[in-house]
């Protein structure tokens, strides 16, 4: 059986690059997904503890992070439209009207 | 084997998440998100979690990712434009360089944490108890009927917020 240390790792580096996703792209569909990536490393951490600790609980907290994920996307790309037609570019730099 | 097959779909999910961030075209990024996704469905496997993992390939490589294709064809910007040279001068190339830095910093951080803990093996006797679809219905519509019940609220809000917020504007 693979110890629950290396599900924390593979995490904790997912977790890493969905950080360096949300950081480095300059395209806010990206910039979406990896929000995604990040929300996966978190997902599998609660399903390895889980599985460590016995309980379902883990997996029912996943089940819930999934559906904010899915409410998330929906919002979140229903702005990614709307952004779009004012602007006609999907680049963050490009809507900084309410930057101070 | 279990260890092999960790490995196996560890590597493939870092290789496609790093594939996502360092594409330009979007509908690739999808593309191996959705791969990504998979070998997470894998590792579930190994974790005895097949109802997650069901669910991870319905909802999130089914519906979420062709919500993202969708979205992606709609607005038909196949690539992302390389930054405006004012731009780049006043946010500079070295915000990109520390944000990448800080990043390569926190998942080195996030590693050496998990690996100075002392290394603890899965009990084999819980495996029943963990993978029963049934335990997970019963903890779901009785220790957690609550949250469960508010979740419909929220995908109700979210629906009304998304297609309010994508509607053309009459002026």
């Amino acid at each position: 059986m693979v110890p629950l240390n290396y599900f924390l790792v593979l995490s904790g580096v997912l977790f890493a690059i969905g950080t360096a996703g949300v950081f480095l792209r300059r395209n806010l569909i990206t910039v979406l997904l990896s929000i995604e990536i990040m929300l996966n490393a978190v997902n599998l951490t609660f399903v390895a503890v889980g599985r460590y600790l016995g309980t379902v609980d883990g997996q029912i907290i996943v089940f819930f992070v999934m559906t904010v994920a899915a409410a998330e996307a929906a919002v979140g790309l229903a702005l990614v439209i709307s952004l779009f037609r004012h602007r006609e570019t999907l680049s963050p730099d490009a809507f900084t009207a309410l930057k101070w | 084997m279990d260890v092999i097959a960790f490995y196996v779909f560890g590597a493939i999910a870092i290789a496609a998440s790093l594939g996502v961030i360092g594409q330009r075209n979007p509908m690739h990024s999808v593309m191996l998100l959705i791969a990504s996704f998979g070998a997470l469905a894998g590792l579930y496997v190994i974790l005895d979690a097949p109802f997650t993992a069901v669910t991870q390939i319905i909802i999130y490589a089914g519906a979420i990712m062709v919500l993202f294709l969708f979205v992606v064809m709609l607005l038909n910007v196949p690539r992302e434009e390389p930054a405006p040279r004012s731009l780049a001068g006043t946010l500079g190339g070295g915000g990109i360089k520390a944000a990448a830095l800080l990043s390569v910093a926190m998942g080195i951080e996030l590693v050496y944490a998990v690996y100075s803990l002392e290394h603890v093996s899965f009990s084999p006797g819980h495996s029943g108890s963990v993978s029963s679809v049934a335990n997970i219905g019963q903890a779901l519509f009785t220790k957690h009927a609550f949250a469960f019940e508010v979740t419909s609220v929220l995908i109700l809000v979210a629906m009304i917020g998304a297609v309010i917020l994508a509607q053309k504007e009459h002026h």
